[in-house]
């Protein structure tokens, strides 16, 4: 059985369950590089330009864990996922990043996606030229198609339903129900989480940072359950059509965190060098200024963050909303709004 | 109606030609300089790229000389700059110096828009008008590209390079000053005579391709005077992207059609196959160019955390080890060291001579 090698980094949050109907369905084997560990951290480190960010370095770690072990890599050029909207530069040259800088790596499938090239290549077309390099049968790979169109949909549902994307992944494997309700188990607060997917799930990088703000009490909402018809219409209101997919989520989504009256708390977790969020990330914090409600909280990481500094500001930053909102209890909610950033 | 525009080296001469052909009032910042960058940087997001905190630092200098108005290309992404004016806005507002922004944006420039835009900041204008100020703007731009490229090809030739210095900077100040063309063509010609009357050293010399982020190519403040300080190293520069490009690509969007860079792009393919933003592709284009053209080196700026030119960077390998070309990439920002950038560029030049003796030996 031919198998395909699907690296756990940046946009799998998003497509795994896509992607891997897809070769599923053509008697593919999907191998997925294990969740990150301090030894695919320190691959990607050496073999990264210094000058990237951790998200890409990571890339090449998980890249590098799974090369020897399959047959191909899959590591779709993602260049436009949406209509007139790019993801980053970074992604638009990743493949070609590793070539140069990997050796002996597996056949790379670098099949681009550019729904806004002059060639609209969509998901349509990047499916039956990914599956003509492993068969000729058109049908069997329209029907794989299908059915990673209809995984997909499956996997949107649950998102919606609140559920973040691993936790989704895992339901729609039927694996786990307990984190499922995990999730609706109201806790004592609830705050918004925004940041790019690869930050936010990958709980080694992140340093669990969502098991974190549960076990002190938080429930968590993520820009991953917001729609995207309310994040459009959020973003409508921008002064110019914002041309980041990514970027266009997290301001759409901290729109809608800072309107939503139920949430405590604001916190933007974003990589260190980050080139798009360096511009979205200071609208949003001096949208979150101008509210002054609610609190909101701006945390950068690379490879040198250390553990015990981001715990004493996740600490600091929810005890804070914590005395606020016993004080609401009793002084009128016009008191003074709270900053931390 | 007072308008400003940022800096990008010399920019300034055919953006005055422009506007005063076309009755604008402008504001010139001043030569952006420490303040610039200090303004800029105190102000601007802390991972921005330096060029968006330069521009910022210029708009505020701008500001205090009274300006109201500001114009400047824009962009669709994938890179920042599509977004700079947005972000810019925003600050100035918040400081409480709200400026007016005109934007002109590629790639959906055409001549309408370009008259409309003209049109809303100094009310009606004839076609006519419009496209002899354009063409004069034009002259100049290539006029001054016509005196760079000189001073590139004497900087390490010449004994007095103080002298040369002096030249450029007359020529370039009779530029900005002249008002036709024919005005133009005798200050190039007083140019070269007096280019020619310089003693010159005899070579050869070494050959270095200036490749990289446009602005901080282009703005020798940005990049710390890098070709002056490789050309009193002796080194030839070669400049990967002129002036004239530029202006061409961000503001007329290709309407004036002059050579684009389709021919680096495909030099690029075989290593980078897909534009990545900025000039990324352009820059690994240009290195494939300058290694098959027998450079000894390719020297890369690029602003810290620039996206385009981290993905051209981590290619970059490919390409010297194909080609035999040594390059060296320097990020830049408000925080780089003049002593360091001067030591790197010593020791990189002495590694291009020595690679250069060992060849010559061998060919013996
Ligand atoms: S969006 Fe930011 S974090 Fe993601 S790859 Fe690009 S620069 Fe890196
Ligand atoms: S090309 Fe580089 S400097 Fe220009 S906007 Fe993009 S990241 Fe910034």
């Amino acid at each position: 059985m031919i198998k395909v090698g699907i690296p756990r980094a940046l946009l799998f949050y998003f497509y795994y369950p896509l992607w891997r109907a897809f070769f599923t369905e053509l008697d593919i084997q999907v191998v997925v590089s294990p969740e990150t560990n301090k030894r695919i951290l320190d691959a990607g480190l050496r073999t990264a330009l210094g000058e990237a960010c951790l998200p890409v370095k990571l890339f090449f770690g998980h890249v590098l864990e799974l090369s020897g072990k399959v047959d191909y890599l899959f590591v779709p050029r993602l260049i436009s996922v949406e209509h007139k909207e790019y993801i980053c530069p970074k992604f638009m040259g990743l493949s070609d990043m590793l070539r140069v800088r990997l050796a002996n790596l597996p056949p790379i499938i670098d099949t681009a996606l550019d729904v806004s090239g002059r060639r609209g290549l969509d998901w349509s077309h990047f499916f039956e030229k990914v599956g003509s390099i492993f068969t000729r049968d058109r049908h069997l790979i329209k029907r794989a198609y299908c059915s990673a169109l209809e995984a997909d949909k499956n996997f949107r549902r649950l998102l919606k339903s609140g559920l973040l994307p691993p936790e989704a992944m895992d339901a729609a494997d039927g694996i786990s129900e307990a984190a499922a309700t995990s999730v609706a188990s109201p806790g004592f607060l609830k705050i918004g989480l925004l940041g790019h997917p690869y930050n936010l799930y990958d709980s080694y990088i992140s340093m669990n940072l969502i098991g974190k703000m549960r076990q002190m009490g938080a429930s968590v909402v993520t820009p991953a359950s917001v729609s995207d018809d309310l994040i459009d219409n959020q973003t409508k209101r921008l002064p110019k059509r914002l041309f980041w997919t990514l970027g266009k989520q997290m301001i759409g989504s901290a729109l809608t965190f800072f309107e939503n009256e139920k949430l405590d708390g604001v916190i933007y977790l974003t990589s260190f060098g980050c080139g798009p969020e360096s511009l979205v990330g200071e609208l949003v914090k001096r949208w979150a200024k101008h509210r002054g409600n609610p609190p909101f909280m701006m945390l950068t990481i690379d490879e040198h963050t250390g553990e015990a500094g981001l715990v004493t500001r996740l600490e600091a930053f929810i005890e804070m909303i914590k005395r606020r909102k016993k004080n609401e209890d009793h002084v009128p909610s016009y008191g003074q709004p709270v900053h931390c950033c | 109606m007072r308008i400003t525009y940022p800096h990008m080296g010399n920019l300034y001469i055919v953006v005055r030609a422009l506007f005063t052909n076309l009755g604008l009032d402008l504001v010139l910042p001043p030569p952006t300089s420490r303040r610039t960058v200090e303004l800029g940087v105190r102000y601007a997001p802390e991972f921005a790229c330096f060029p968006l905190k330069l521009n910022l630092g210029n708009f505020l200098e701008a500001w205090e000389l009274g300006a109201d108005t500001i114009l400047m290309a824009g962009g669709v992404g994938p890179c920042r700059f599509g977004y700079y004016a947005q972000v810019q806005k925003e600050i100035l507002d918040e400081l409480g110096k709200s400026m007016e922004m005109v934007v002109l944006e590629p790639p959906d420039v055409s001549w309408r828009e370009v008259r409309d835009k003209i049109r809303c900041l100094v009310g009606d204008i004839s076609w006519w008008r419009i496209f002899k100020a354009i063409r004069f703007a034009w002259y100049k731009a290539r006029a001054v590209d016509t005196v760079e490229e000189r001073v590139l090809f004497l900087r390490p030739r010449t004994y007095e390079p103080h002298r040369l210095e002096e030249y450029r900077r007359q020529a370039l100040r009779r530029i900005d000053e002249a008002s036709d063309k024919r005005e133009m063509d005798e200050i190039l010609r007083d140019f070269n005579n007096q280019c020619r009357a310089l003693p010159l050293r005899s070579g050869p010399f070494l050959r270095v391709g200036f490749v990289g982020e446009i602005f901080t190519v282009l703005e020798p403040f940005a990049n710390y005077d890098m070709e002056r300080r490789l050309g009193l190293l002796g080194v030839e520069v070669t400049r990967s992207i002129y002036l004239s490009a530029w202006i061409n690509e961000h503001l007329f969007g290709g309407l004036l059609r002059v050579k684009g860079m389709e021919h680096v792009d495909k030099l690029a393919a075989p290593y980078l196959n897909s534009f990545v933003g900025g000039h990324g592709q352009e820059t690994v284009g240009s290195t494939v160019e300058f290694g098959k053209q027998g450079y000894d080196g390719v020297v890369h700026v690029a602003p810290f955390t620039c996206m385009p030119e981290i993905v051209a960077h981590s290619i970059l390998p490919a390409v010297s080890k194909d080609y035999g070309i040594p390059t060296l990439t320097f990020y830049l920002d408000e925080q780089s060291g003049e002593a360091g950038i001067q030591t790197r560029l010593e020791a990189f030049v002495d590694l291009m001579a020595a690679r250069r003796e060992k060849r010559r030996k061998e060919n013996l």
